[in-house]
């Protein structure tokens, strides 16, 4: 019964999310701050993990290619689909629910215990669009932290394949470029904006839903990311059945 | 003026309020006092409408707040001035930030009118050169007076105070209450105070509401509390030394 309830308290969270919008001036500078904190604020450990991710991938593949039949080309093509594919859209967004959903459930749960929340309630303040509206919005750029994802992923495998001596860069890019099918990127790309709402909205749900003191808010960070994590590994199986089979 | 008529709150299968009616007067300090459980603070959530009720009604001006569209309400939570227990300042804004937040949220004033409005009430509250510092820079008593700044800025006609004296030094604990005195006398306001420090009953209750259980006592003035023999009340606020041989003292002095 406790899931129904959740589950229903979560649509209504995002029915009120578009009532009764917080003035546009407030708004904007939330925007931005948000922009700042979850999607700048995000960029340094995405390029990092993608880089070493994308060598590791090459790595991997070339160290498994024995058959010398295989063509060398093959590196590139396998880095190129498991970025592409999985690695940007679903990885990354395992690793920002972690970082950037804890910062959300975090943040929002000491202002409710705090009485911030209440505050602005007080005030009249719709405190799920002043709170979690900005964070959606900001979350739409989320498909330009993926897209920088995948290009340095991509030139991790290709440093990685060239410097470790499994393949040139000339049959590296032309793996890339090989069988190349551009609903592949578009597939990515629905799935990372679907992925971008969830980051959004499960931890400002649990958030602003939480109740007790600063050890709850620890918990309701836990939580959070077990449960973006999951909905997110579900979605992207429902997803890719329904776009790619 | 603030009419509350048979309010009935509970948590599950607990009740909370037991049927609460008392009215708040304009231009008047009014305190809710009670131990610690007694339900005051779901009292004044009720007030304010934080916490939904099961029965009962609570008027502001004549308006049942119930009854009121969305719209009405927002409109009429945009007359209402709160501090909260722990001030609820927020914490990624300055201080001069927060007390401008409720300017830019329900006015069309100028950048300029809203900083001098700022300056004013900071001025008002003893608080000068503090506009720049976080809310995490400023002491506990600071903060209160940064937090009734926020709650009088935008001209309130109802301030509410939610132990504004909890975790302040006796002396700042008079500075507080003197400041919401004299704020609720100059701007005419009804304020509620919910509290259970007994240096603020007996200086600023000019109207008391003792809660027990849920339920409302007694009630009278900071003058009718030393003559009371209603044993809830005695029990209560004369529960110290101190407080047995203030009442002796004041007493005798009437004799």
């Amino acid at each position: 019964m406790l899931y129904l309830h959740n589950i229903g308290a979560y649509f209504l969270m995002i029915v009120e999310m578009f009532r009764k919008p917080t003035k546009w001036s407030v708004m904007k500078q939330l925007i931005l701050k948000d922009i700042d904190d979850l999607i700048i604020g995000s960029l340094g450990i995405v390029a990092f993990i993608s880089f070493f991710v994308g060598g590791v991938v090459a790595i991997q593949t070339a160290l498994n290619i024995s058959n010398p039949l295989i063509p060398k080309n093959l590196v590139g093509f396998a880095t190129r689909q498991s970025i592409i594919l999985e690695f940007g859209p679903t990885f990354i967004s395992i690793i920002m629910a972690g970082k950037v959903g804890s910062f959300i459930t975090s943040s929002i749960g000491t202002m409710r215990v705090t009485e911030q929340i209440d505050a602005l309630e007080v005030m009249g303040i719709n405190s799920i669009n002043y709170l979690i509206f900005p964070k959606f919005i900001s979350l739409l750029l989320y498909p330009f932290v993926i897209s920088i994802a995948m290009f340095l992923g991509i030139l991790g495998g290709m440093v990685a394949s060239v410097y470790g001596g499994f393949s040139t860069a000339g049959d590296y890019i032309a793996g890339i470029q090989l069988d190349f099918n551009p609903f592949h990127v578009t597939y990515a790309f629905i799935k990372t904006g679907v992925f971008a709402f969830i980051l959004a909205t499960i931890p400002s749900f649990h958030g602003f839903f939480m109740k007790g003191g600063a050890l709850e808010v620890g918990k309701a960070s836990t939580t959070s990311f077990v449960w973006t994590s999951v909905v997110i590994i579900l979605l992207n199986y429902l997803l890719t059945q329904m776009l790619l089979s | 003026m603030i009419e509350v008529k048979d309010l009935h709150k509970s948590f599950g299968d607990v009740e909370i309020l037991k049927g609460i009616s008392t009215f708040f007067e304009k231009g008047k300090t009014n305190l809710i006092i009670g131990q610690s459980g007694s339900g005051k603070t779901v009292f004044i959530k009720c007030l304010l409408g934080l916490f939904p009720y099961e029965q009962g009604s609570i008027a502001y001006n004549g308006k049942i707040f119930s009854e009121l569209t969305e719209d009405q309400k927002r409109d009429l939570r945009s007359e209402i001035g709160m501090v909260f227990q722990g001030s609820a300042l927020f914490d990624s804004l300055t201080i001069a930030q927060n007390v401008m937040f409720p300017l830019k949220m329900f006015t069309k004033q100028s950048k300029s009118e809203m900083e001098d409005r700022v300056d004013f009430v900071l001025k008002r509250v003893n608080l000068i050169d503090a506009h720049n510092k976080m809310p995490s820079e400023a002491s506990g008593g600071m903060q209160k007076r940064v937090a009734i700044a926020r709650a009088i800025v935008n001209k309130p006609k109802y301030l509410f105070c939610d132990e504004p004296n909890s975790g302040l030094d006796p002396k700042t604990s008079i500075i507080i209450d003197n400041l919401i005195q004299e704020i609720t006398n100059e701007y005419d306001i009804t304020t509620v105070i919910n509290s259970h420090d007994m240096n603020s009953v007996m200086e600023i209750g000019e109207k008391i509401v003792f809660l027990k259980d849920g339920l409302k006592a007694w009630e009278g003035s900071k003058d009718t509390i030393f003559k009371t023999d209603n044993e809830a009340v005695t029990n209560f606020v004369y529960s110290s030394e101190l407080m047995k041989k203030v009442r002796q003292m004041y007493i005798e002095e009437k004799q």
